[in-house]
């Protein structure tokens, strides 16, 4: 019979290991998926993991590509896990995402045509704004009356998505677009562009920030009273209570710092890589970062590497799609497996596997 | 100004040295679809790649086609494109509106491949094309068998968004039914989506709780033509045929026909006639077609509307003839006048009859 233990403390050595043990498995798993599709394996994991990085062909434009991808993960995914460490469950960021973008795009288009060098930082403000007033709303909910920040947060995404619909197809919509729904293209005109910094590398000022809330994340949790204050939330709430934690402010605070990164990445999202508001400019960002959040163990550094590795599967995938015609369901059904595997696996590390039976106290 | 995109144009440089050997590494005309959803969706993305599949069939060892499904708009379909490029394509069809700027800054970078875009109006250099259909002909005809078969004299339309394409369509439906059947109701619910089951089925019976007895849908799943069956209404098919619901809920259809579009265009380019072009293929050219219609519609409503899609198939019909007012009872088209296509590309008002408003 096999039984598990709960360990006194996590184990640091499942914990490191997990995630590349789980990674074989998906490995494993995706390879039979694979060759039940008529699929070489072997093949189609290589591509998967290792050309995006490595192939001739593909690589000098992959890589610099990964970091794209993987920037507004990182971001949104930084400010969530303050929250789910101490226990607050913001799961709107796609909304949040949304409306920073709107509102970072609303004024750089309410400036247009100018150029003026302020403009763009003007536009980040605005974003940063627009993410965390969203934020708020359930935020001061459960605050003052209450709510549950899961439901607020997430049917607030909806709204947030016919926002979204209303300002392309109407008060954001280009003047000179025949009457198609779409803004003007942010990145393609000075001023209100989030261009590539430096040449080839794909690093632009969302990618940027996302390296710079890694770092501000990892110095809050280790030296810093509120990191601690976050941590003990989640871990004892009533002991926390008792050490002079306010949970209202911690709850406003996590939930608004979330908002905000959120609300970045969506404006350098929408005045870079994507360029302008269209009906579908949010891409699921939000919701995927809930899941880098976990695979990364709300740990930045961990949250930084399962960025990059979500980036990884995302570009791999379309890869294989593209040169082995591996369906696009398939690769999906293969982000699952890992994600599975990883957080399955996760169980190791809180548990101890005994075998054999129970003795009697 | 230009957008700064100094990481294309590295990619560019880097694949223009290793270019003579992507040439040479393959031999057959590389031909790339982008597809907004996944390729059995059994509409919009189904239909593009029918196209592709005759494609192939029309021009067997010389050509070889690659797809990529499920490709998000905006950011992602940059790299979508730019990562087919250096896999090898020679001629990419990104087949939704919303890949129209991804589709120029690519293109601007690779100057060789040729691009066509479905539904756009952007063409900023000499590779890119578009392409369109001119729906709004398949929807009088819908129109015109919708306003025989309505007993209610309602007929609904599950609008997705309030774009030009979508507001022609119910002003062209709207306008036919009003022709054979004078108290003719539109009623329109927006809902914000090309493809979503759940929505879709949700407004078919809104519809149908307000006294619908005709529906039609500007939406690509089949989910509504499952709520008409149950009530007992009639449906149209919309992009595909749907013909599993036939003959009834679906007594018609209207399809995309994108095949005889992509086998000329790829064939040109094979041949190196390719041109820069725009093109807007209604029923004559068969980019429009009408399913099947079936028993359900009584033999002689079948009739006139077959002498419709033959008068718009000669050109001797335009469904936009005056006089045609504007909502507001402002006149639009004088007697006999023909709308012009720069008009038509650019509706954003409802004729004179529709109640309700565009959303704004």
């Amino acid at each position: 019979m096999i039984r598990l233990e709960k360990r006194p403390t996590p184990s640091r050595a499942w914990a490191l290991s997990t995630p590349i043990i789980a990674v074989i498995l998906t490995m494993i798993a995706g390879g039979a998926m694979f060759a039940t599709l008529g699929q070489d394996p072997f093949e189609t994991i290589r591509i998967i993991f290792w050309d995006p990085l490595f192939h001739e062909r593909f690589a000098s434009f992959s890589r610099p590509q990964l970091l794209v991808k993987a920037g507004p993960l990182i971001l949104i995914a930084i400010g969530l896990s303050l929250g789910f460490r101490a226990g607050i469950w913001n799961i709107g960021a796609e909304g949040q995402y949304i409306v920073g973008a709107i509102a970072g795009a609303a004024f750089g288009l309410a400036f247009y045509p100018s150029e003026s060098p302020l403009i763009f930082p003007g536009m980040v403000i605005a974003g940063l704004i627009g993410g965390t007033l969203w934020a708020m709303i359930p935020a001061l909910l459960k605050v003052f009356a209450n709510t549950n920040e899961i439901l607020v947060s997430l049917l607030l995404v909806y709204v947030a998505e016919a926002m979204l619909a209303s300002a392309a197809t109407g008060w954001l919509r280009n003047p000179e677009g025949q009457g198609f729904p779409g803004s003007r293209n942010l990145a393609r005109h000075a001023g209100t562009d989030n261009p590539e910094l430096f040449a080839g590398t794909g690093m632009h000022w969302g990618v940027l920030a996302a390296f710079v809330a890694v770092i501000a994340a990892y110095v809050l949790f280790q030296r810093h009273v509120l990191g601690y204050q976050i941590k003990l939330a989640g871990q004892a709430p009533r002991a926390a209570r008792f050490s002079g934690v306010n949970p209202g402010r911690l709850i406003i605070l996590c939930l608004g710092v979330s908002g905000a990164l959120a609300g970045a990445a969506g404006l350098f999202e929408v005045s870079g890589p994507a360029g302008q508001i269209t009906i579908d400019f949010n891409s699921g960002y939000g919701f995927t970062a809930i899941i880098v959040a976990f695979l990364g163990r709300l740990n930045p550094i961990g949250i930084l590497f399962a960025g990059l590795l979500m980036a990884l599967t995302y570009i791999g995938g379309e890869l294989a799609q593209l040169l082995l015609q591996v369906p696009a369901p398939a690769i999906q059904a293969f982000q699952g497996m890992l994600l599975f595997f990883l957080l399955a696996l996760d169980v190791l590390s809180n548990y101890r596997v005994r075998i054999g039976r129970e003795r009697a106290a | 100004m230009k957008r700064t995109t100094t990481l294309l144009t590295g990619v560019a440089l880097a694949t223009g040295l290793a270019g003579a050997a992507i040439a040479d590494s393959h031999d057959p005309f590389q031909v790339g679809f982008i597809y907004v959803g996944p390729t059995g969706d059994f509409g919009w993305t189904y239909e593009h790649d029918q196209g592709r599949l005759a494609v192939e069939e029309a021009y067997g060892d010389q050509v070889e086609t690659v797809y990529l499904e499920n490709v998000p708009e905006g950011a992602d379909a940059e790299r979508a494109i730019t990562t087919m490029i250096l896999g090898g394509a020679d001629m990419i069809f990104t087949t939704s509106f919303g890949y129209m700027e991804a589709t120029n800054a690519v293109a601007a970078q690779f100057p060789d491949v040729l691009f066509e875009h479905a539904t756009g109006y952007l063409r900023e250099h000499p590779n890119v094309s578009t392409y369109s259909a001119r729906f709004y002909e398949g929807r009088a005809v819908l129109g015109h068998i919708a306003g025989h078969m309505t007993e209610s004299n309602t007929i609904g339309y599950i609008a997705s968004f309030p774009i030009p394409e979508v507001i022609r369509g119910i002003n062209s439906a709207y306008l036919h039914a009003r022709a054979v059947n004078p108290d003719v109701e539109m009623r329109v619910v927006w809902v914000y989506t090309w493809f979503d089951p759940a929505v879709e089925a949700d407004a078919a019976q809104a519809l149908i709780d307000a006294g619908v007895d005709v529906l039609m849908q500007h939406t690509d799943s089949t989910a509504p033509q499952a709520v008409a069956q149950e009530a007992g209404i009639i449906s149209f098919g919309q992009a595909s045929d749907m013909a599993q619901f036939a003959p009834a809920p679906r007594v018609a259809s209207i399809i995309d026909n994108w095949a005889p579009y992509y086998i000329e265009r790829v064939g040109q380019a094979i041949e190196g006639t390719w041109e820069q072009a725009d093109t807007w293929d209604g029923i004559g050219p068969g980019m429009v077609e009408i399913g099947e219609m079936t028993e359900t519609i009584p033999a002689e409503v079948r009739e006139s509307a077959q002498a419709m899609i033959d008068a718009i198939a000669a050109g001797e019909y335009h469904p936009f003839t005056g006089p045609i007012n504007r909502q507001d009872g402002t006149a639009w088209l004088a007697e006999g006048e023909v709308a012009d296509d720069g008009t038509l590309a650019g509706m954003d008002f409802y004729v004179e009859g529709i109640t309700g408003e565009i959303p704004n």
